[in-house]
């Protein structure tokens, strides 16, 4: 029989997939993996404010987040710095001060290293209810600004002249992406989480021609790495995030050998 | 004949209206104090050397630089673009059909009859990368002329084409300018063309030169000045002569 916890985290993982699969692919396409990263780290942060001030972790985690997502939208308008230093120092400034404080907050039972990889024991269902709503409304504004997301990852001065708004779709995309982080940090853990987004979309990339094509095998990946991932992590005790992460390595490899056949037929 | 005249002058003609317009980036002018309009039917075309603001005239009649010195105005939102440099990242899986109704979702009828029109049909399927810069440009025009805009705007829009296609593709936007009805603002190096096929030029370098129809311009001594004395028979464009010079700052300071 399958223990409650189980059937939990399971229900969390997979509410998750269905939401990093999509996002995953924008990640890729508009080369974010490091901004995802800076604001996983900054996530720490808001953890320990929701430690502290007993808040909700996933909104404290998104407060958080989306005030350092507009940080570095600022910071790159006023400064000379290149984006990838931006990010360096947002990322690890706001990992330091998190830690920092986690120091500060002795009388609490701290469990850090579930909080960096993931902990399937510690998804309650009131987390299942924020993943599944917070997921229903990211895809439904991801769905809404789509078509001004998109045409302006293909070009951006096409999608401006024509009409539409690829300055506000890129503002709302940063949005999501703290949410997405919010509400998935508990299950894959915030080290790991722009893992989860990207190595799905990869491995789509890997085996499609079509960006809906990429959206629904990234989907289909999440959703395999999830499952696999988390009887992986029952059956030998592991880490609920990198058994996940891992199991979506090994299908980005699956994916490979479908691209070396492809190679071979068209010699 | 009445009947259509009395049809033009209900509707508003005028599609974008450029009004004393610039553009710089930091303390340099890209160009300056231009002023023209695109109405319904019409053809007018940029012409001008390397650097005299053509494709930043257009951008700025597009709305894509925003912080401009002068006005625009606007009266459609239905815009086709066509523009010079295009870079797409191929991270994308992006096959022609899945580009064509990239900023507006078409029929597969519409994309058919438009990919069919500048002779790429058969690329339909065909990822975007592993086009030639010929065919990706045909590519580009189809995309622009499929939602049947008011507005086009073509910035170079043969460029990389083979000779025969060059000559079928500008009579393709010639046709396309009546059949549609719509406004063409065209920015072309091809002398010949603008020389046949325009309702009205734009000679540009970093601000107006001169403007006029066609055979005033030919005519016009800045027009000279600027493509050479023998501009209207030979296709190259001549050294820069000026009765005005143009400071750092992109001022004009007369001789």
């Amino acid at each position: 029989m399958l223990d409650d916890f189980f059937i939990r985290a399971l229900f969390a993982g997979i509410g998750i997939a269905l939401v990093t699969g999509p996002l995953g692919c924008f990640v890729v396409w508009r080369r974010l993996s490091y901004f995802g990263d800076t604001l996983a780290h900054s996530a720490l942060l808001g953890v320990t404010i929701a430690y502290s001030f007993e808040l909700n972790i996933a909104i404290s985690v998104f407060v958080i987040s989306a005030i350092i997502a507009l940080l570095l939208v600022n910071l790159q308008k006023k400064t000379n710095l290149p984006g990838d230093a931006l990010l360096g120092l947002l990322a690890h400034s706001s990992l330091a001060i998190g830690l920092v404080v986690i120091g500060f907050l002795s009388f609490i039972r701290f469990d850090v290293m579930g909080l960096l990889f993931g902990d399937i024991l510690a998804v309650s269902l009131n987390d299942i209810i924020i993943i599944w709503i917070g997921g229903a409304i990211i895809l439904l504004v991801l769905r809404l600004i789509w078509k001004s997301l998109f045409a302006s990852t293909v070009n951006y001065e096409l999608a401006e002249a024509e009409g539409l708004n690829p300055d506000k779709a890129k503002a709302i995309f940063t949005i999501l992406m703290a949410a997405i982080i919010a509400i998935s940090i508990k299950m894959v853990g915030l080290l790991l989480i722009t893992g989860m987004l990207i190595i799905p979309a990869a491995m789509a990339r890997n085996i499609s021609n079509s960006p809906q094509q990429m959206i629904l095998f990234s989907v289909i990946g999440g959703l395999l790495s999830v499952i696999i991932g988390l009887f992986t992590s029952l059956e030998f005790n592991t880490a609920s995030g990198p058994s996940i992460i891992a199991a979506s390595l090994f299908l980005f490899i699956l994916s490979l050998l479908k691209i070396k056949q492809s190679i071979k037929l068209k010699n | 004949m009445v009947e259509s005249s009395i049809k033009m002058s209900l509707k508003n003609k005028t599609l974008v209206k450029l009004n004393n317009a610039g553009f710089r980036i930091n303390e340099k002018w890209l160009v300056q104090g231009v002023s023209l309009h695109v109405e319904r039917g019409k053809i007018i075309t940029l012409i001008g050397p390397n650097g005299s603001g053509k494709s930043t005239t257009a951008k700025i009649a597009l709305g894509i630089y925003k912080k401009i010195e002068g006005q625009v105005e606007k009266y459609t939102n239905k815009i086709g673009y066509v523009p010079q440099k295009i870079s797409i990242d191929w991270t994308l899986p992006l096959r022609v059909k899945d580009f064509m109704s990239l900023t507006e979702s078409l029929e597969e009828e519409k994309i058919n009859e438009a990919l069919s029109l500048t002779g790429v049909i058969h690329l339909k399927d065909k990822n975007l990368g592993d086009l030639s810069g010929g065919e990706f440009q045909r590519v580009l025009l189809a995309r622009a002329i499929s939602k049947k805009p008011e507005l086009l705007v073509l910035d170079e829009p043969v460029q990389g084409v083979d000779f025969t296609g060059e000559i079928a593709l500008y009579e393709l936007i010639k046709k396309i300018s009546e059949e549609l009805n719509c406004g063409i603002l065209l920015i072309s190096h091809d002398l010949h063309t603008v020389m046949s096929a325009t309702d009205h030029v734009v000679c540009l370098n970093g601000h107006v030169c001169c403007s006029g129809s066609p055979i005033d311009v030919a005519q016009n001594s800045e027009y000279k000045a600027l493509f050479g004395d023998q501009a209207s028979q030979t296709l190259s464009i001549y050294e820069h002569k000026h009765d005005h010079i143009h400071t750092s700052e992109g001022k004009i300071k007369k001789n």
